[in-house]
């Protein structure tokens, strides 16, 4: 069960704050998790952890690719591993290793990537991640996560430690716009309606969610009623709100933080032109490569603002038959 | 007379021509030369139980060179890991015997292998949670030398050695050859027991051709190795026990006709008669 506290404030907890003590959590209570880091373990919380608990939690040094081979060893011996880079090395950099030693083999492993599309903000574009949707959505069984915010994290991580199979999520280490109260719970799989709507449906993942809160806000002083979907999971996606947001409000909007080519917009495209064809307008990043700048800037550059969201919410309204 | 290994070792490679023959074409050289290996391993040294592939404190098995899964099949098969008929169905349409090793098709594999290097760090990561959780199960690995061309290979020799794996041993097949030609011709790996010596890996260099001398050299290094990782070089040929595929110029992934199959095994059988 969830609660919605969407006021367009930020969370007063990082992202990465929260990763730290629920990871310490998850490895506290659970002799079997075990967390692993390619040197990036003060930028995501976790620093010290490895003093902690030598048994479970692993400095790996800059070996990402190896990492993941690790991670998938682990598995393969009884453990639960969750291994963290930031997402540019956590899905394109290691992308066969997590492809065979991972999820071909079968190996039960949690790849966490921080940073997320333009959250990488001024490590600019070799850091920039906006194609990890897509290579994680082509590997067959993956689930694909985005974390919304704190909240969900603390929540999720949790949830996905059990989980078997190949799992990545995708997360902010900064202070996201808060969308949940603290004691919300989530089930992978299933998309949170945030807001009810009768003209056209947001769907959205990460920090595209408040932005879509944001739209939806907008769009009712305009006398148009949004939906907002919360589709955290991008994979395996939630059919059945798709399709029942589909014939409710007859047009939609995606909206993600990562190139549109592959990711959670192409995969409602997909699933309802096959289904239920209604327009489906895309907010993502189109095609383009990543760059320094603040998120701001960046938003703005490439096209992921509320603004950006209520003139695709109207041409999607104006395609509907 | 052959020593109970080395007459297990002719047998693998019997068996292992038996699948390449029912198929037609196959990765023979690379099987056969760490056929010895296979037959010190499992014929004396793994602590395993066929009657139980999953058993959670046996030793485990990672060919990272996964192509050469016809030697590990021959070797499971011969084991009593599955019957030894389903050797036939090596490539076939629908098999549990794959070109490359795989965990989740064929009973008594450990790991999932075939993309180069990967094997070493999954291998390594199994050593790791053994150790971590208590266990004396131990974590052995091969390599091909053509293999040591991919970085992930010294990544995790450089992690190994830093996370004191002392339940783990690798071998490297040093056949001398891989898929285009001579590893020295193609990007030289020089000498891989003074590379691993130099990541403080005890290593030892030995001839890879006899099963018994294998055994021995485990013993000696897990006596000695401590909290390092054990490397174990072992010299082979890449085709080893089977005259006319070492004479292939470039005998990585070869046909062979059903005629010459059962040449070899026949030459193979009365090798093993004396």
């Amino acid at each position: 069960m969830f609660t919605c506290i969407y006021n367009g404030e930020k969370e007063k907890k990082t992202g990465k704050s929260v990763f730290g003590e629920t990871m310490q959590k998850i490895i506290s209570e659970d002799p079997k998790a075990a967390y692993l880091d390619a040197d990036l373990m003060n930028s995501i919380g976790t620093w010290g952890l490895e003093e902690k608990f030598k048994n479970q939690v692993f400095q790996c040094g800059i070996q990402e690719a190896h990492m993941m081979g690790v991670a998938g060893g682990l598995a393969a011996v009884g453990m639960k591993p969750f291994a963290h880079t930031f997402a540019s090395f956590a899905s394109r950099r290691v992308f066969d290793q997590v492809f065979i030693s991972i999820a071909y083999a079968q190996n039960s492993v949690r790849v966490i990537g921080s940073d997320p599309g333009i959250q990488a903000a001024y490590n600019g574009g070799t850091h920039m991640p906006f194609e990890d949707i897509c290579l994680y959505r082509a590997i067959p069984h993956a689930t694909v996560i985005e974390f919304t915010d704190a909240a969900m994290t603390a929540s999720l991580l949790q949830v996905m430690k059990d989980r078997p199979g190949f799992t990545y999520a995708r997360m902010g280490r900064k202070n996201s716009v808060a969308v949940y109260s603290e004691d919300s719970t989530f089930e992978i799989g299933k998309g949170n309606v945030l807001r009810d709507g009768n003209d056209v449906t947001f769907i959205a993942c990460g920090m595209m969610v408040a932005e879509s809160m944001k739209a939806a806000i907008e769009l009712e002083k305009e006398g148009i009623s949004a939906a907002v979907i919360d589709m955290f999971t991008i994979k395996p996606l939630d059919e059945d709100l798709v399709t029942s947001y589909a014939k409710q409000t007859g047009a939609i909007v995606t909206a993600e933080n990562g190139n549109y080519v592959g990711g959670l917009g192409a995969a409602v495209a997909t699933f309802l032109s096959e289904t239920y064809p209604i327009p489906v307008m895309r907010i993502g990043i189109k095609d383009l490569f990543g760059q320094v700048g603040s998120v701001d800037f960046l938003a703005e550059f490439y096209g992921l603002t509320a603004k950006d969201l209520v003139a695709a919410a109207k041409k999607a309204i104006a395609l509907k038959k | 007379m052959l020593t109970p290994l080395k007459e297990f070792a002719t047998q693998i490679r019997i068996h292992e021509m038996i699948q390449f023959k029912a198929r037609g074409f196959g990765h023979i050289g690379g099987s056969l030369s760490i056929t010895d290996c296979l037959a010190a391993l499992y014929g004396e040294i793994m602590r395993i139980d066929p009657k139980n592939p999953q058993w959670e404190d046996r030793d485990r098995f990672v060919m990272s060179k996964g192509h050469a899964g016809p030697a590990l099949y021959a070797t499971l098969a011969l084991k009593g890991y599955f019957p030894i008929e389903e050797l036939k169905t090596l490539n076939q349409n629908g098999t549990r015997l794959p070109s490359h090793c795989d965990k989740n098709l064929t009973i008594g594999v450990d790991m999932t292998t075939g993309s180069l290097g990967q094997g070493a760090s999954t291998a390594c990561g199994m050593a790791l949670g053994l150790k971590h959780a208590g266990k004396d199960a131990r974590v052995y690995l091969v390599l091909g030398d053509g293999e040591c061309q991919e970085g992930q290979v010294w990544e995790m020799a450089l992690f190994a050695a830093h996370h004191k794996l002392g339940n783990f041993i690798t071998f490297l097949d040093n056949n001398k050859r891989q898929l285009d030609g001579f590893v020295v011709d193609i990007n030289n790996i020089e000498d891989p027991a003074e590379k691993f010596r130099s990541f403080h890996w005890y290593t030892v260099r030995i001839p890879g051709d006899d099963p018994d001398l294998i055994v021995k050299t485990v013993r000696e290094v897990q006596a000695n190795q401590g909290d390092k990782p054990g490397m174990i070089v072992l010299d082979t040929v890449k085709g080893a026990g089977v005259q006319d595929v070492i004479d292939i110029k470039l005998n990585h992934h070869t046909s062979i006709s059903a005629e010459d199959a059962d040449r070899y095994i026949e030459a193979l059988e009365a090798y093993m008669k004396g």
